[in-house]
C-alpha cells in the first residue's frame, strides 16, 4: 500500500515531461526517454536509500521514549553499556544475514557463539577451575575459537548443501548437540579467571567507545561494502534471489553456500568471545539457554532481511539491532517487573515487525 | 442463449465499458470496451506491454480500473474483494497452472469448496461430483491422481474444470498454450471447443495468431491500450491481424524496422557461403578448427527426456537446430551442452576440449552461453537489476583487483546490450522482475551473449515473447552469430525459430532420427519428422536429405 503509493508519488513527478506514457518508444524519442528514465532511476535510488533507514524514526522515537523513562538513559555511561551489548550481538546477526541472503537459515549460530569461546576458555584455564589443564596462550586459544567457528560452519555448510538436508532441522539439531557439548566439557561449570588478551575484545574501551563496537561497527561496514561492490558479494544475492538463475548464470553456488555458512560460523565465534570478554567469564547458558537465536533472527527480519533470501543489507541489519539493545535497555532501565520483561519484550518485538513492514513496505518483514 | 446468431441479442457475460488504467507513469488502458458472448470463444491478441495481462487483471478483479465498469451478466461486477462472487461468475486461467500439485484431482476440482456431511468433508461425495464434472464436459481424467502426477495441459484441464464445477460460464484463458507442446495443444483445443460448443463464453489471449484463427470465433486486437481491431475471426486474414498489432501509427518505426530487419539477414546470411566454401568434406571434418562443437556419442538419463547415443557437430558460425519434441531429449541435449545437465556416456568436445558433465561454470568459462528454457526460473534474478543480471556471466572480467566491482562499471557494460536489444525498463537499475516477459527474455539473452561465447545454446528463445519481438530476437541471435563466428545449438519445438538454422537434427524420443540439411526447410516434413512418421529419403520433399549424402559441391 505505501509502496505503491510512493512509487506512483514518485514516478508522476518524474512524468511531467514525458510524452504520454509509452512503453516502446521508438528510436527517434529514446535519447528524451532514457534522459527521462535515468532521473526516475535516481528517485528510485534515493527511495531505496530512504528504505534502508527505515528504522531511524522509530530508534529516534525510543531515545525519547528512553529519556522520559529514565533520567540515566541519556548519558554517556548507559550508551557506551548499550554499545558493548549489542556488538555481540550485532556480530552474530551479520553472520546470521549473510545465511539469510543466500536462502539459508541457521539456529546453531547460537551454539556456536557459546559453544567456541567454551572450547577455547577450557583450553587455557587450569584444570582446578574445571578447564582442561593445557594451559593454552590465549592468542592461539583465539586462534582456536575462528577455527571451531569455521569447522561448525563448514560441516554445516557440507551437510546442507552437499547433502541437500533441510536446514532448519538440520541446525536445529546441532544448536542441541553444540549447547549439550558447551555444558558437558565442564560439567556444567562457568569458567573463570580468563586472561586479560582474551578478554580484551569484550572489555576494553577505545576513547569512549568498547572495542567491541569499533569492532562491531567495522565488521557491518566491511560485509555491507563487500555485499554491495564485490563480486562475491553479489553472486551472494543472485543465489538468495534464484538459485537455478545464478547456476545458469555459471555462479558456482555450492561453493558460495558453504563459504557463507563457514563465514557465519565465524562470525558466531567472534560474537561469543566479545560476550565472553564483556561479562569475563564463559557460562553454560551463554547462547542456546539464553534464548539468543530468538533474538538474532528477530534483529535480522525486522531490519528488512527476509527469511526467503536475496532480499535485505547491513544497514538494515544494523538498524534492527540498534533497536532490539535500546528496547532492552530501555526495560531494564524502567523497573518492570523481571517476571513481565519477557512478555514485554516479546510485544515489542511484534511492534517493531509491523512498524518495519508500514514503513519499509511490502517487501520488507516478510 | 444457443447459436452464434443469437449471440448479438444475448446479454453479455462479460462487458467492459471504458475501462481505463494507469500504473505510474504508464497508461496501461485506454478506453476498453468489450463483451464476451455465451458460446462463443474471443481471442485477444497484441504485443507484449500492449495491456493484455493489464486487462485480464481488471477483467478478473484483480486490480480496480480508474475508469469505467465492468458488468457481468448485465450486473455491475462484484466489489473488488469478494473473491468468490467473483469467481463464480468468470474464472482465469492462467499460463503457469495455479493448482496445489499435492492434492489430488477431485480436491483440487472443489478447493474450498469441499462437499460436506455432517460438517466433515464427505470424501466420497467429493470424488463421485468431481467424476460427474469432467463426463458432463467429456474430460478424462482420473480424479484420484494427484495433481503432482499430471501434465501441464491436464493441469489446466483440472483447473477449467474447477471453474465450471463452481458454475462459472465464463473463462478467461490467459496464454495457456504457452508452456504446452503441440500435441498437447491440440488436446487442449478440442476440449475447449466443446466447453464454448456448450454455451460458455471464453476469452483466449494468445501469442500465437494460428491459435487464434483455429479456436476463436472473434478477435480482438489491444495495441498501446486500446482496442484497434475487433471482428470475426472469418472477416480477417493473418496479415490484418499483424498490422494491427503492430501498428502502422508510427512511420518512422515501421518504414525502418523492416529495412533494417532485411538487411541484417542479408548480413546474416551472406557469411554463409564463405563457410561452405571453407569446408567442403563435412562429414569427417579434418581439422579440428573447423568444429566448434562436437556431441560424440553422448547418452544421458534425466527426467526431462533421456538422451540415447547422440552424435552432433556444429561448426563456426553454424546455426544448428535440434527439434521434435522438447521431453524427448530435445532440451536435455542443450541441457547437457550447457553444463547444466550431466550425462552418462559419451563426451562434449567445445574446441577439442572435453567439458565436464554438469559443470555450468565450467563450460561457461569455456565459452558456452546458455539460453534456458524456463525462464523465470533460470533465466534472470528477479530482484536484481538489469544491470546487473546481464552482466552476471562477465564478473571475471568487470571486476577490479581483489573480485571488488561497482553497480556502475555494471551498468556501463550492460548498456550496449541493453541498447542493441531494445531492453524496455525504466533505467538498468530497475530488477527484471518487474519488466515484461519479452524484456526478462531479452535480459536472459543479453546475459548469454555478453561473454562472447563460442557456442550459443538457446532453449525455446522465443517462448513467451511477442511476434514483433520474437523476429527481432532470431535476427540478432543470427547476427551476433555471423558476426562473431559463434555456432549456434537451438533446441526448440517452435517451427519458426527454425528458420534462422543452417541444419536441423530432428530427435525422437531421445535418439536422432533425421536431419535436414538445406534450408528453407519443408514446415510439414518437419512435422511429421518430429512425429516420427518419415526418415531421409522416404519421399521427395525438399529440403529433406540424408546427413551425409548430398552436400552441393
Amino acid at each position: 500500500m505505501t509502496e505503491i503509493g510512493r512509487r506512483n508519488a514518485a514516478s508522476d513527478q518524474a512524468t511531467a515531461a514525458e510524452p504520454a506514457g509509452q512503453q516502446e518508444p521508438p528510436e527517434r524519442g529514446r535519447a528524451a526517454v532514457e534522459a527521462i528514465m535515468q532521473g526516475r532511476s535516481r528517485q528510485a535510488a534515493a527511495i531505496s536509500v530512504l528504505r534502508q533507514a527505515a528504522l531511524v524514526p522509530v530508534i529516534i522515537l525510543l531515545v525519547v521514549v528512553g529519556t522520559f523513562v529514565n533520567s540515566a538513559f541519556l548519558t554517556s555511561s548507559n550508551f557506551s553499556g548499550i554499545a558493548a551489548q549489542i556488538s555481540a550481538l550485532g556480530v552474530i546477526v551479520v553472520g546470521e544475514s549473510l545465511i539469510l541472503l543466500i536462502g539459508g537459515m541457521d539456529l546453531s549460530l547460537a551454539g556456536t557463539y557459546g559453544l567456541a569461546p567454551m572450547v577455547a576458555a577450557w583450553l587455557m584455564v587450569p584444570a582446578v577451575e574445571f578447564g582442561s589443564g593445557t594451559m593454552l596462550n590465549p592468542y592461539l586459544a583465539i586462534c582456536v575459537l575462528l577455527a571451531v567457528g569455521a569447522a561448525i560452519g563448514m560441516v554445516n555448510g557440507l551437510f546442507i548443501v552437499r547433502g541437500r538436508l533441510n536446514g532448519f532441522i538440520w541446525t536445529l539439531g546441532m544448536l542441541i548437540v553444540l549447547a549439550g557439548l558447551q555444558l558437558g566439557i565442564v560439567q556444567g561449570n562457568t569458567l573463570f579467571n580468563l586472561p586479560a588478551p582474551f578478554n580484551y575484545l569484550g572489555s576494553a574501551n577505545f576513547g569512549p567507545l568498547p572495542v567491541s563496537f569499533v569492532v562491531a561497527a567495522l565488521i557491518f561496514a566491511g560485509v555491507g561494502l563487500f555485499l554491495r561492490y564485490h563480486r562475491t558479494g553479489r553472486a551472494i544475492y543472485a543465489v538468495g534471489g534464484s538459485l537455478p538463475a545464478a547456476r545458469a548464470a555459471g555462479i558456482k553456488v555450492d561453493r558460495i553456500r558453504i563459504g557463507v555458512y563457514v563465514a557465519g560460523g565465524v562470525l558466531a565465534a567472534i560474537g561469543g568471545l566479545m560476550e565472553a570478554g564483556r561479562v569475563s567469564a564463559v557460562t553454560g547458558q551463554q547462547g542456546y539457554q539464553e534464548g539468543t537465536i530468538f533474538t538474532v533472527f528477530a534483529a535480522a527480519v525486522i531490519g528488512g532481511v527476509s527469511l526467503k533470501g536475496g532480499r535485505g543489507n547491513m544497514v538494515g541489519a544494523a538498524s534492527g539491532v540498534v533497536l532490539l539493545g535500546l528496547v532492552q535497555n530501555i526495560l531494564d532501565l524502567s523497573q518492570v517487573s523481571n517476571y513481565w520483561i519477557e512478555a514485554v519484550t516479546g510485544g515489542v518485538i511484534l511492534v517493531a515487525l509491523v512498524l518495519a513492514r508500514i514503513i519499509g513496505g511490502e517487501a520488507t518483514a516478510e | 442463449m444457443t447459436g452464434p446468431p443469437a449471440a448479438s441479442t444475448a446479454v453479455p457475460v462479460v462487458e467492459a465499458a471504458g475501462i481505463r488504467k494507469r500504473f505510474g507513469s504508464t497508461q496501461a488502458l485506454r478506453g476498453i470496451d468489450l463483451a464476451l458472448q455465451p458460446g462463443r470463444c474471443l481471442g485477444l491478441v497484441g504485443r507484449n506491454g500492449a495491456g493484455k495481462s493489464t486487462l485480464v487483471s481488471i477483467l478478473s478483479g484483480i486490480y480496480p480500473a480508474d475508469a469505467g465498469e465492468v458488468r457481468l451478466y448485465g450486473a455491475p461486477a462484484p466489489p473488488l474483494g469478494d473473491v468468490d462472487a467473483w469467481r463464480k461468475q468468470l474464472a482465469t486461467v492462467y499460463q503457469h497452472s495455479m493448482v496445489v500439485p499435492t492434492l489430488t484431482v477431485a480436491e483440487n476440482v472443489f478447493l474450498a469448496h469441499q462437499p460436506r456431511r455432517g460438517g466433515l468433508v464427505d470424501w466420497r461425495g467429493m470424488r463421485e461430483q468431481a467424476r460427474q464434472v469432467m463426463l458432463e464436459w467429456g474430460f478424462s481424467i482420473d480424479v484420484r491422481l494427484p495433481c503432482a502426477s499430471l501434465t501441464v495441459e491436464q493441469r489446466q484441464i483440472v483447473e477449467i474444470a474447477r471453474a465450471l464445477a463452481a458454475g462459472t460460464r465464463c473463462l478467461l484463458l490467459d496464454e495457456p498454450t504457452a508452456a504446452l507442446e503441440r500435441d498437447a495443444v491440440q488436446r487442449l483445443f478440442a476440449r475447449v471447443k466443446q466447453v464454448v460448443a456448450s454455451g460458455v463464453a471464453v476469452m483466449y489471449i494468445s501469442h500465437h495468431l494460428e491459435e487464434v484463427f483455429e479456436i476463436c470465433q472473434d478477435v480482438a486486437v489491444i495495441r498501446d491500450g486500446e482496442l484497434v481491431l475487433t471482428a470475426p475471426t472469418a472477416e480477417v486474414s493473418k496479415e490484418q491481424l499483424v498490422t494491427a498489432m503492430v501498428g502502422a501509427a508510427v512511420p518512422a518505426a515501421t518504414d525502418s524496422q523492416p529495412a533494417r530487419t532485411t538487411s541484417r539477414l542479408a548480413r546474416a546470411t551472406d557469411s554463409r557461403p564463405a563457410r561452405a566454401a571453407g569446408d567442403a568434406g563435412v562429414g569427417q571434418a579434418p581439422a579440428d578448427a573447423a568444429r566448434c562443437l562436437v556431441v560424440d556419442h553422448v547418452s544421458a538419463e534425466s527426467a526431462r527426456g533421456s538422451l540415447h547415443d547422440i552424435s552432433l557437430e556444429v561448426r563456426p558460425g553454424e546455426r544448428v537446430g535440434v527439434t521434435g519434441l522438447l521431453s524427448g531429449g530435445v532440451a536435455t541435449l542443450a541441457r547437457v551442452v550447457a553444463g547444466a545437465e550431466p550425462y552418462e556416456s559419451g563426451q562434449v568436445l567445445l574446441d577439442s576440449q572435453p567439458l565436464a558433465p554438469g559443470r555450468r561454470d565450467l563450460a561457461l568459462l569455456a565459452g558456452v552461453g546458455y539460453i534456458p528454457e524456463d525462464r523465470q526460473a533460470e533465466g534472470y534474478v528477479p530482484l536484481l537489476s538489469v544491470a546487473e543480471n546481464t552482466t552476471m556471466t562477465v564478473v571475471d572480467w568487470l571486476a577490479r583487483k581483489l573480485g571488488w566491482l561497482s553497480p556502475r562499471t555494471r551498468a556501463a557494460a550492460a548498456m550496449p546490450l541493453a541498447r542493441r536489444l531494445s531492453i524496455v525498463s525504466a533505467g538498468l537499475a530497475q530488477p527484471v522482475g518487474e519488466l515484461s516477459g519479452g524484456n526478462q527474455q531479452k535480459v536472459t539473452v543479453a546475459r548469454a551473449i555478453i561473454r562472447r561465447p563460442r557456442l550459443i545454446v538457446a532453449i525455446t528463445p522465443t517462448r513467451g515473447v511477442d511476434v514483433a519481438s520474437k523476429s527481432l530476437l532470431l535476427q540478432e541471435i543470427a547476427e551476433i552469430t555471423a558476426e562473431s563466428g559463434a555456432g549456434l545449438l537451438l533446441a526448440t519445438d517452435e517451427l519458426s525459430d527454425l528458420e534462422i538454422c543452417d541444419r536441423v537434427v530432428v530427435l525422437v524420443r531421445g535418439e536422432r532420427f533425421t536431419e535436414f540439411t538445406e534450408p528453407p526447410f519443408d514446415r510439414e516434413a518437419l512435422i511429421s519428422a518430429t512425429e516420427g512418421l518419415l526418415r531421409n529419403g522416404a519421399t521427395g520433399n525438399r529440403g529433406l536429405t540424408s546427413p551425409e549424402g548430398q552436400e552441393p559441391a
